[in-house]
C-alpha cells in the first residue's frame, strides 16, 4: 500500500524521530512511504480559534497537496482528528465539500491504520521497561481510538502497560489554549503528570505528539525521570 | 459602553489564576467528583443500554423542543383546567416583576424557596429581599449558600467546594449552634431553622425538573423532601421554569427520571420525585390554594432559533458535564461568573447574556469533549463552544489575533516559504535559552510552568530525504549486482 505521511510543523521541527519511526514501522510492513513537501500546517490554529476563513485557505491548500492520496496518517491524533472530523464540517455547504470529504475518508489514526485496517497487532518489537499510555481527547473522543494502540503495545517485547488512573483526562494541551490560559493549562498538567506518577512508570507513551510536549513539558521542569515517547517510536525500537 | 476590557473576561481571568493553584481545593473537588463517578458507573451500567437510551432521550427531548410552542400551550390548557395560572415571562424583569406584584397583592410576608436555577437567573431573591420580604432557601445546599452569601458553586451541588468545618463555622457565626464535625448533625441545625421557615411562609417559591404537556403537571425531583413542603405548606405557589423544561409525555418521565438521578447524582432514583397538577381542588386535603407556573424565555428563544445550537436546550440540568470537566475541577464554579457553570454553560451564557461579553468561556477549554461524551442527552457541547468561537471572530474580530491568523495563513499557503522559516527552529532552539522566562521570550507564557523541547539539528523532512536517498541508492546497488 502506498502511504502519505501528514507530519504536523511541530514534529518536523520538534519531534523528527516520531515521523522516522512511523516510516520504518510501515516499510517494515512492506508499504511504500511518502511525504509530499508541499505540506505545511492542517489548519488547526486558526480553526479552533474561531477564524474559520483563514483556516480554510489554509485547509485547501493540504486537500490539494494530499487528493492523490491513497491512505493519509498522521503522528498527531490532533491534525487526523482536523483531516477527517473538522475538514468535513469546515467545508460545509462550500465547492470544495466533496474533496473535504474525501480527504477526511482516507486519514487514518496511526494505531487504528495498523489494527484494523492492515489487520496487525504483533510489530516484533522489543522495548524493556514500564510505561503508562495516554488517550490524547482528540483521538478518543473524535476518532474513537481507544483500543488498538493498547492491542499494539501489549504485542511489544519487554514492555510492561500499566493503566493510570487519569488515563482519559485531558492533559491540558488544547492548542492555542495552553498559552492562552496558561494557568489552567499547567493545572490540568499536573493532575495528568500526578496520575502518570502515581503508575511508577518510566515512560508515558501516547498516540498524541502535542500531549506529550504537554506532558513532557511539564515532567522536565517538575519531575525530570519520566520520559515521553509516541507510540510509533516504542513500535519500531527492537 | 466603556472603553475598558470587559469585566466578565477580566474577572474570569483573576480568578482562574487564583483557583487553579488553590491545590487543596482543587483536591477536595476532585475526590468529590471522582466518587461521583464511581457512584454514576455503577449506576449507569444497571441501564440495559445506556447508549441507546441516550439516543431515545434525545429523540425525545428533539421533538419537545422543535414543538415548544404546541407542548407548552398542551400544559397551559391541562394545568389552567385545573385552576392553575401560566405566566409567560419574556425576560428577567417580566418574571421578577409577576412574582413581586403578586406577593403584594396578597399580602405575602414571608417565602420559602426550593431549589430553582432559574431563580438565580432572574435575580429572584434579591428582588425580594430589597422589598422587604423574608426569603428563605429549603434546600441544604442552598440555604449554606445563602447564608454564605454566595452564589451555587455547582448547579446541583451549590456547596459542594466547602469541607465540613467551614459549614459547622458558618452555622456558629450566623446561627449560633456549637462546633460539630458530624453531618447528621449540620442537617439537623439546619432543619430546625427550615421547619420553622415553611410554617411561617405564605408563598413557596419552586423551579420544576419537567414540564409535562400531555397531563399538565410539572415534575420535581429531589433528595430532601424540601421541595415537597415548599410546594403544599403555603397557601400560594409560584413555579418559576424555563420554557426547554418541556417533555411531551408522562411516560417520557419514566426514561428521564432515572437518567436525570444517574447522571447527575449516580442514584438509580432520586429520592423524592412530585408531581403537581395544579392547585389543591375540591375534596383535596392538602396543597396550595393557588398555583402559578411561570414559564421563563430570558432569550431561550434566541437559542431556539439558532438551528446548529438549538441541541443546548435537550438540557436537564443533570450538571454531568461540569463533574467530568478538567477545567470545571481545577477553575471551581464561582471563576465562570455565570447561573449555569461549566461546559453547559459556557455554551448556554453567550446566547443568553451576549457572545461578546462571555465568549471567553468558550475560549477557556482545550476541547477535551468529556461532557459531550458524558451528557445524557447528547448534546454537542464541546463543538459548540467551537461554534461560539467562530461567532465571536466571525461578529466582531479581535484585531491583533485577526492579524496574526493573516499573517499565519500567508505563511502556511506558502510551503517554500514556510520550509524555509522552520528551517530556523534548531537555531532558535540554539538561543532560546538565553532568553527563556524573561519579558522578551515570545513563548513565555508556555516557558513559565513548562519546559519547551529543543528542536534537533535534522527535521523530518530532512532525515526522511537522507533516508529515501540511501534507499534509492541501496536499491541501485543492489540492482547492479
Ligand atoms: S448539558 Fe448534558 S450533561 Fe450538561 S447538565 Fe445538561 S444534560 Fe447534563
Amino acid at each position: 500500500m502506498r502511504v502519505t505521511l501528514f507530519v504536523p510543523c511541530f514534529i518536523d521541527s520538534l519531534y523528527p524521530n516520531v515521523g522516522m519511526a512511523m516510516v520504518h514501522v510501515l516499510e517494515r510492513l512492506g508499504h511504500t512511504v511518502e511525504f509530499p513537501e508541499n505540506q505545511t500546517c492542517c489548519g488547526q490554529p486558526p480553526f479552533n480559534s474561531g477564524y474559520w476563513d483563514e483556516a480554510r485557505v489554509v485547509a485547501a491548500k493540504q486537500i490539494a497537496v494530499f487528493k492523490d492520496a491513497e491512505v493519509i496518517l498522521s503522528g498527531s491524533g490532533s491534525c487526523g482528528a482536523m483531516f477527517k472530523v473538522f475538514y468535513p464540517e469546515l467545508f460545509h455547504g462550500q465547492p470544495m465539500e466533496p474533496e473535504a470529504k474525501a480527504i477526511a475518508a482516507k486519514t487514518w489514526e496511526f494505531s487504528e491504520f495498523l489494527v484494523n485496517k492492515l489487520g496487525v497487532t504483533d510489530l516484533g518489537a522489543r522495548f524493556e521497561g514500564r510505561a503508562t499510555f495516554h488517550d490524547g481527547c482528540h483521538g478518543l473522543r473524535e476518532l474513537g481510538t481507544k483500543l488498538a494502540p493498547r492491542e499494539l503495545l501489549k504485542h511489544v517485547k519487554g514492555l510492561e502497560l500499566v493503566e493510570m488512573g487519569e488515563a482519559e483526562t485531558c492533559c491540558g494541551f488544547g492548542g492555542t489554549f495552553a498559552v492562552k490560559y496558561p494557568q489552567i493549562s499547567t493545572a490540568m498538567a499536573e493532575v495528568k503528570c500526578n496520575s502518570i506518577q502515581e503508575t511508577q512508570a518510566d515512560y508515558v507513551i501516547s498516540n498524541d505528539s502535542s500531549c506529550l510536549m504537554q506532558i513532557g513539558g511539564w515532567l522536565n521542569r517538575n519531575v525530570g525521570s519520566i520520559k515521553c515517547l509516541h507510540l510509533a517510536e516504542v513500535l519500531a525500537s527492537r | 459602553m466603556t472603553a475598558l476590557a470587559d469585566p466578565p473576561r477580566q474577572q474570569f481571568q483573576v480568578d482562574a489564576n487564583r483557583t487553579s493553584s488553590d491545590s487543596p481545593r482543587r483536591a477536595a473537588v476532585r475526590r468529590a467528583l471522582s466518587n461521583y463517578k464511581t457512584a454514576r458507573d455503577r449506576t449507569g451500567a444497571t441501564f440495559t443500554d445506556w447508549k441507546s437510551a441516550r439516543a431515545a432521550a434525545a429523540t425525545i427531548k428533539h421533538e419537545a423542543v422543535n414543538h415548544l410552542d404546541q407542548y407548552l400551550e398542551e400544559f397551559e390548557q391541562k394545568f389552567t383546567a385545573r385552576g392553575g395560572k401560566v405566566f409567560w415571562a419574556s425576560d428577567s424583569k417580566q418574571a421578577r416583576d409577576y412574582i413581586l406584584n403578586l406577593a403584594e397583592a396578597k399580602g405575602v410576608r414571608s417565602i420559602v424557596k426550593s431549589k430553582a436555577m432559574t431563580g438565580e437567573e432572574i435575580h429572584l431573591n434579591q428582588a425580594l429581599l430589597e422589598k422587604g420580604y423574608g426569603v428563605v432557601e429549603s434546600d441544604l445546599g442552598e440555604y449554606i449558600q445563602q447564608l454564605k452569601g454566595e452564589a451555587p458553586y455547582h448547579f446541583v451541588f451549590p456547596c459542594m467546594h466547602l469541607r465540613r468545618d467551614e459549614i459547622s463555622d458558618l452555622f456558629e457565626k450566623e446561627l449560633g449552634t456549637a462546633k460539630t464535625d458530624s453531618p447528621e448533625e449540620l442537617t439537623m441545625i439546619a432543619r430546625r431553622v427550615l421547619r420553622r421557615a415553611y410554617i411561617e411562609a405564605d408563598m413557596g417559591i419552586s423551579g420544576g425538573n419537567f414540564i409535562v404537556a400531555d397531563t399538565g403537571m410539572i415534575s420535581i425531583t429531589e433528595n430532601e423532601g424540601n421541595a415537597r413542603l415548599t410546594v403544599g405548606l403555603p397557601k400560594i405557589h409560584v413555579a418559576l421554569i424555563g420554557i426547554e423544561k418541556v417533555v411531551p409525555r408522562l411516560g417520557d418521565l419514566a426514561l428521564f427520571l432515572p437518567m436525570l438521578a444517574t447522571a447527575g447524582t449516580g442514584q438509580h432514583l432520586t429520592g423524592y420525585n412530585s408531581m403537581y397538577g395544579g392547585p389543591r381542588q375540591p375534596g383535596e386535603i392538602d396543597g396550595p390554594e393557588e398555583f402559578h407556573v411561570v414559564f421563563l424565555d430570558n432569550h431561550r428563544t434566541r437559542l431556539l432559533a439558532d438551528p446548529e445550537q438549538r441541541d443546548a436546550l435537550h438540557c436537564i440540568r443533570c450538571g454531568a458535564c461540569l463533574n467530568v470537566c478538567p477545567i470545571f475541577k481545577n477553575i471551581g464554579g464561582h471563576t465562570y461568573g455565570t447561573t449555569y457553570q461549566g461546559p453547559i454553560g459556557s455554551v448556554i451564557t453567550p446566547h443568553f447574556r451576549g457572545l461578546e461579553d462571555w465568549k471567553h468561556l468558550s475560549g477557556a477549554s482545550s476541547l477535551c469533549g468529556a461532557c459531550t461524551e458524558t451528557c445524557p442527552v447528547g448534546i454537542d457541547i464541546h463543538h459548540h463552544l467551537l461554534h461560539n468561537r467562530r461567532n465571536a471572530a466571525a461578529q466582531k474580530p479581535a484585531a491583533g489575533e485577526q492579524l496574526l491568523w493573516k499573517a499565519f495563513t500567508f505563511l502556511m499557503k506558502r510551503p517554500a516559504l514556510y520550509r524555509l522559516a522552520t528551517k530556523f527552529a534548531p537555531l532558535g532552539s540554539l538561543l532560546h535559552p538565553l532568553i527563556a522566562r524573561t519579558m522578551v521570550d515570545p513563548v513565555r507564557s508556555w516557558t513559565d510552568t513548562r519546559e519547551f523541547p529543543a528542536a534537533p539539528l535534522h527535521s523530518f523532512r530532512a532525515q526522511f530525504k537522507a533516508h529515501q536517498r540511501a534507499q534509492t541508492l541501496a536499491s541501485n546497488l543492489g540492482g547492479t549486482q
